[in-house]
């Protein structure tokens, strides 16, 4: 419950802030932005109290957030923007993993940063194979294809040698650093070390003892896939706007709201439709890369259940369906909660279904809904204060 | 082509000289199982033309609009636009080769704002590809300012002031209905097809309605008009086709229409007389 507050707490900020950010003068942006991004990508290192999880590491954890978060902006693309509804979106990510650990050191050794593209590539021409017959059906059809499909993904592995069988790949080399390569167990590599915070209560301490080598891949520090993923992500992010902000992104939503008008109007929504899920698929493909690299380098078809497929649709619902920044909340909180709850073990899926419950009661359109639920909710509440004086506007979304 | 600089200042010259057909329709038959929904039906539009198609309920008025449009193929007959036969093409090729439309039923995207509607609209004719959106290259830049310019035109010219930003679903029934038009006019068409773009309004309203349509046809658009309202189809159009159970039953001009006595007799009872 605690939690929940302080969830509000963030939410009212944002959109005041919003707001602020747009008006203000562009010196007092840029060094806004700049102090964020230093304080998101030195927030493994600053282990802030009560965020930081104390039975897990918290950069494996951070990481994980990420991924979840890449993964959301994914299927927000997919979901939200086109309003193709895609169950199976954990077949992209296991193609994504896998395609990364055939090339890595299965069949091939390539070097991680060959593998990603080609991983991006191969999902990204999966999901044209898998959408091309698929979209040209409407609504339900594409749930049950897709929910088909990733189950499909998972069996396939299961069951073929080439790509592990069940056994899975392991020792899935990490991606090449910068600097001195690290020789384990105490050397760790890298052009220089960061120290980390400890916290007694709630005042900092250096900890000298562990620091994070700028910049070595290991299993032993999480904190620079973090950081890797983390530049994915934003990289992204800023793809996604500009995208959504021009003729590509107008389409998409003239194809959600209404197919047949937009095509009468002269989008070609199935060319549209397409991109989105081939966009989506790419983005997946790219996180679950991501994930057969990160520290464990073990993958096996158990990874890719389709609970997680699931998980998946839950972080663009939770965020808000259509707005990236609830998508990226979405995709945090969805990474995050299990593992903070990890203290009540058996009782952590019970406590997040829990939280997802309320948030479904609290906040339906999700936790950030985009600006047309937003604008479309006062509208109809004015309406609503203008015919009955004041009319409990709750009511109408029971 | 129409005319397509965004000019502020209404362009009384006509646009484009008459004569040259634009729309023909070839014995044009539709069949619903064992319903037909147009049944033989021929009749051609021509450049700077506004053409009215009437009819009682049910008569096939919006039917004729859909397979027009491309969302239903004939059954036998053909449909040429500009020289070009429509049969299995794409409805997003037809609205490319300069047909739009609006809809009886409003069909706006209810959440966007008037200005994307009607971006959405001028988009057709973008050449710019998803990289150049991604990367914000000069083509992407200058398409866009074009359209936003002109899509705040359109809005302005059919009446949507300051409210440019709204969201589709929170305008008034009467802007959403000028929405359609300007949204249908960003496609920059050849033959403007509306279907029943009156309803609802009251005289004020249709009077700056006609106006409109006169506006648009003064800019080189030819406009294909259903409307059930007499007064105005007889007020703003050239020519008129009558449709009756998917027949056509006359074609004419204004008078000749209103002094027909099959017309009259397939509107007895149900629409008022409005001589004027
Ligand atoms: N998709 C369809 N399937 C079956 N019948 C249809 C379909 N669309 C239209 N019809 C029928 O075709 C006939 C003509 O309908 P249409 O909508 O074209 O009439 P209209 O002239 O536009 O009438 P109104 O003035 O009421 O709009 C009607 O009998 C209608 O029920
Ligand atoms: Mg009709």
């Amino acid at each position: 419950m605690a939690k929940d507050s302080s969830e509000t707490k963030v939410k009212k900020d944002r959109r005041g802030f919003g707001e602020k950010y747009a008006a203000a003068p562009t010196p007092v942006k840029v060094v806004a932005v700049t102090l964020l991004l230093v304080l998101v990508y030195a927030l493994p290192l600053l282990r802030p109290p009560i965020l930081t999880t104390n039975s897990i590491d918290f950069g494996t954890v951070m990481f994980r957030v990420i991924a979840f978060a890449l993964v959301a902006l994914g299927l927000n693309i997919v979901i939200g923007y086109a309003g193709l509804l895609d169950l199976g979106y954990v077949g992209f990510y296991a193609i994504g993993a896998y395609t990364t650990a055939v090339l890595t050191v299965y069949h091939y050794s390539w070097p991680f940063f060959l593998a990603l593209p080609a991983a991006i590539v191969v999902t990204m021409i999966s999901g044209v194979l898998l959408g091309a017959p698929t979209l040209r059906v409407r609504g339900d059809y594409l749930a049950i294809v897709t929910l088909g499909f990733g189950e499909i993904i998972r069996i396939t592995v299961q069951n073929v040698e080439w790509v592990g069988a069940s056994a899975g790949i392991k020792d899935i080399p990490h991606p090449t650093g910068i600097g001195a390569k690290p020789n384990p167990p105490f050397d760790q590599g890298g052009l220089f070390q960061v120290p980390r915070l400890q916290w007694d209560g709630f005042v900092p301490i250096v900890d000298l003892e562990h620091k994070t080598s700028f910049l070595a891949f290991g299993s032993r520090d999480a904190v620079p896939y973090y950081w890797l993923i983390l530049t994915f992500l934003l990289l992204i992010l800023i793809g996604d706007r500009m995208i959504k902000a021009s003729r590509v992104g107008r389409a998409w939503e003239a194809t959600r709201e209404d197919e047949d008008a937009a095509e009468l109007m002269g989008v070609p929504t199935f060319k549209y439709k397409l991109m989105a899920f081939a966009l989506g698929a790419a983005i997946g493909g790219m996180s679950g890369s991501f994930y057969a690299s990160s520290q464990a380098g073990y993958i096996n078809p158990q990874s890719f259940p389709l609970l997680l497929s699931m998980l998946f649709v839950a972080t663009v619902v939770v965020g808000g369906s259509g707005n990236r920044w609830g998508a990226i909340a979405g995709g945090a909180l969805v990474a995050y909660l299990p593992e903070r709850f990890r203290d009540f073990a058996d009782y952590r899926l019970l406590a997040f279904g829990l939280a997802l419950t309320v948030l479904a009661v609290w906040r339906p359109e999700g936790l950030f809904p985009p600006r047309r639920t937003r604008r479309a909710k006062a509208a109809e509440a004015e309406i609503d204060a203008l015919e009955e004086g004041t009319e409990n506007e709750e009511v109408t979304h029971a | 082509m129409p005319d397509t600089t965004p000019d502020t200042t209404p362009d009384t010259t006509l646009g484009a000289k008459k004569g040259r057909t634009v729309l023909r329709l070839t014995n044009a038959t539709l069949r619903f199982g064992g319903l037909t929904a147009l049944n033989d039906v021929s009749f051609e539009i021509n450049e700077g033309e506004i053409f009215g198609l009437i009819g009682p309920n049910g008569a096939g008025k919006t039917t004729c609009f859909n397979a027009m449009t491309g969302v239903y193929a004939l059954t036998s007959g053909t449909i040429e636009f500009e020289g070009n036969d429509l049969a299995g093409r794409k409805r997003h090729k037809i609205t490319k080769l300069g047909m739009a439309r609006t809809f009886q039923n409003i069909r706006l995207f209810k959440s966007m704002t008037a200005l994307e509607n009607v971006m959405v609209g001028a988009d057709v004719h973008s050449k710019v590809s998803f990289f150049e959106a991604l990367f914000r290259l000069p083509r992407h830049r200058t398409t866009e300012a074009e359209a936003l310019e002109r899509a705040r035109e359109l809005l302005n010219l059919v009446g949507i002031e300051g409210r440019h930003d709204e969201l589709a679903a929170n305008l008034s029934y009467g802007d959403q209905r000028r929405l359609e038009i300007a949204r249908a006019m960003a496609t920059k068409p050849t033959l403007l097809c509306l279907d029943e773009p009156a309803a609802g309004f009251n005289p004020a309203e249709k009077q700056r309605l006609m106006d409109l349509i006169r506006k648009l046809r003064d800019r080189g658009v030819t406009v294909l008009l259903i409307e059930h309202d007499m007064r105005l189809v007889m007020g703003v159009t050239d020519r008129i086709v009558v449709l009756e159970f998917g027949r056509k039953i006359a074609e004419g001009t204004p008078a000749e229409i209103r002094d027909n006595p099959a017309v009259i007799a397939a509107y007895l009872g149900v629409e008022e007389e409005d001589a004027s």
